[in-house]
């Protein structure tokens, strides 16, 4: 595999200050993931992982440190993040908000009306297209926060536990979703869960963060051929033992730090 | 079979209950036009038995009559319309400076530090009460009316469109940052749509304020509009009249916030 680094951290830390107590959140963290690439970040509550899709994000600020998300084409923005449930604009209907990101952008009507389309058919909302967020159920809503994102073209895709509030069942529908539009565009994404299962079943490579403050203790492959289902990863006895080991260390994470 | 009994049982049973459902809501519907009917059928009769003063208290009838006569001769309309036009003015030339400076308050903290202890000083003082100033500023012409309603309804409107934009939950504010909204995008976008619907509140307070403000202007300092003639039937001891202008007021209050209530469905569909 000829790789290419897409996004390079390189010794971020961000301490959040407050009056007279500090809290630093994560702490040196460097790492490289390569173009194309699907990574998870996975670690105990608490431990930085949103702040640090933030800073990618552009909604934080490092402390100290830097990143950097090489950009291939200039007229791409280098980032979109799919938030969470509530990310999703209630004043606009389900065409706006995934059209969101191309009219910040100014780009052509007919550019816009085009994409649009295509990802609402994409995600099946295209029935829907007309409807306000407060008609919509969650793993709908969802649907839309990601139409939103890929529709926006970036070079990177940032998305913080997009599926945590959805049931089981929607969880498997919205995960399969998500790997089927990422397979056709490839794009390299971080993304930030809590459930071991749902990072083996997307990722290339999960990333295990220590509990706060935050940095990388371990990394790990996951070399299952894709395209991938959930019983695939259930099945897998290899995935079995790596399930065990990722859960062996969250548990020491987390007692260590209640020790502490 | 028994099955098909079943559901047809089911569907009886919610029938029954819908009609239960809808027979409350007419209940309802009655009881709400019911008081002032009552109120007016009582006041109607205490007057005309003479049990409270008729002279102060004309019956319902006889103010409806002296409504229509005052129509007939066409004086009253053009009282209408000068209060109306103050009214409509004066609220434009209030809102529209408080809905832009509300907005940038709300999304500028340095333009809210600035602009709060200004509204938060002037706030207090009844409108009425600069009255004096105003005259001497813009004249005794229908400019200074208008002027008069815009500072009463400038200060709810304000308030309430900077809360609003203040209360937008910050997520919004992330997404429209991350997908890149300018300034511009962001007024229009985001603060102006997420501010609505407390804006709205604000512009219906703002409504009511406007109608006591024009009448109590009217009374003090005019020849013309609805206050005018409340105060001037009172001088000549002409009640029926004097009702006529209450009852107008009365009137054009509820209207208004029909049409507002309306507005309010119309703009903020997502609500
Ligand atoms: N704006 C902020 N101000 C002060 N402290 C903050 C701020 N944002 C985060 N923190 C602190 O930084 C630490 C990391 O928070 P963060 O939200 O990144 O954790 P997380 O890994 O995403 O947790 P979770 O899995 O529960 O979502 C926490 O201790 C949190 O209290
Ligand atoms: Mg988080």
């Amino acid at each position: 595999m000829t790789s290419q680094a897409k996004i390079e951290l390189n010794q971020l830390t961000k301490v959040f200050f407050k009056r007279n107590e500090s809290v630093e959140a994560i702490k040196n963290i460097s790492l490289t993931i390569d173009e194309g690439e699907f990574v998870c970040l996975l670690g105990p509550s608490g431990c930085g992982k949103t702040t640090l899709l933030r800073i990618l994000a552009g909604l934080e600020t490092p402390s100290t440190g830097n990143f950097q998300i090489n950009q291939e084409n200039a007229d791409n923005p280098l980032q979109s993040m799919v938030f969470q449930e509530r990310g999703v604009i209630p004043w606009m209907t389900v065409k706006d908000n995934v059209a969101f990101g191309l009219r910040m952008r100014h780009l052509p009507t007919r550019v816009i009306k085009e994409r649009t389309a295509y990802y609402l058919k994409k995600v099946g909302l295209e029935n829907f297209a007309n409807l306000y967020p407060k008609e919509l159920s969650g793993g709908m809503k969802q649907r839309v926060s990601i139409a939103r994102a890929f529709a926006n073209d970036p070079e990177i895709l940032l998305m913080d536990e997009p599926f945590a509030a959805l049931d089981e069942q929607n969880k498997f529908i919205l995960q399969e979703e998500l790997l089927n539009i990422w397979q056709e565009t490839k794009k390299t994404v971080l993304f930030i869960t809590h459930s071991i299962d749902e990072a083996m079943l997307l990722s290339d490579r999960i990333l295990l963060m220590s509990a706060q403050p935050g940095q990388i203790i371990k990394e790990k492959k996951i070399n299952l051929p894709r395209p991938r289902t959930m019983e695939d990863v259930r099945s897998n006895e290899e995935m079995a033992k790596e399930f065990v080991d990722i859960w062996q260390h969250l548990q020491t994470e987390v007692q260590g730090s209640r020790t502490q | 079979m028994e099955k098909q009994r079943l559901t047809e049982y089911a569907v009886q049973v919610e029938k029954e209950e819908f009609k239960k459902r809808q027979r409350k809501a007419k209940f309802k519907q009655l009881l709400t036009i019911s008081s002032p009917i009552l109120v007016l059928m009582l006041w109607e009769l205490l007057s005309r038995t003479a049990l409270i003063d008729p002279r102060f208290f004309p019956p319902p009838t006889k103010i409806l009559a002296t409504l229509y006569q005052m129509g007939l001769s066409g004086e009253i309309f053009t009282h209408i319309e000068i209060s109306l036009l103050r009214i409509f003015a004066g609220f434009l030339l209030g809102v529209i400076p408080a809905i832009i400076v509300g907005l940038l308050m709300g999304m500028y903290s340095p333009i809210r530090h600035f602009f709060s202890p200004l509204v938060m000083a002037f706030m207090p003082i009844p409108t009425l009460a600069m009255l004096p100033i105003i005259l001497i500023i813009f004249g005794i012409g229908e400019f200074s009316k208008m002027v008069t309603i815009a500072i009463s309804v400038f200060f709810p409107v304000v308030i309430n469109t900077a809360a609003g934009v203040i209360n937008i939950d910050n997520i919004y504010i992330d997404v429209a940052k991350n997908y890149g909204a300018n300034a511009k995008d962001f007024f229009f976008k985001i603060a102006l749509p997420g501010s609505l619907p407390v804006m709205l509140e604000g512009i219906q307070m703002g409504q009511a304020i406007a109608l006591l403000t024009i009448v109590a202007a009217e009374m003090i300092g005019a020849n013309s509009g609805i206050g005018y003639v409340i105060w001037m039937n009172y001088k000549a001891f002409l009640l029926p009249q004097m009702y006529v202008g209450l009852v107008l007021i009365s009137f054009f209050g509820y209207l208004f916030s029909l049409i507002i209530r309306g507005l309010q469905s119309k703009l903020i569909p997502w609500k």
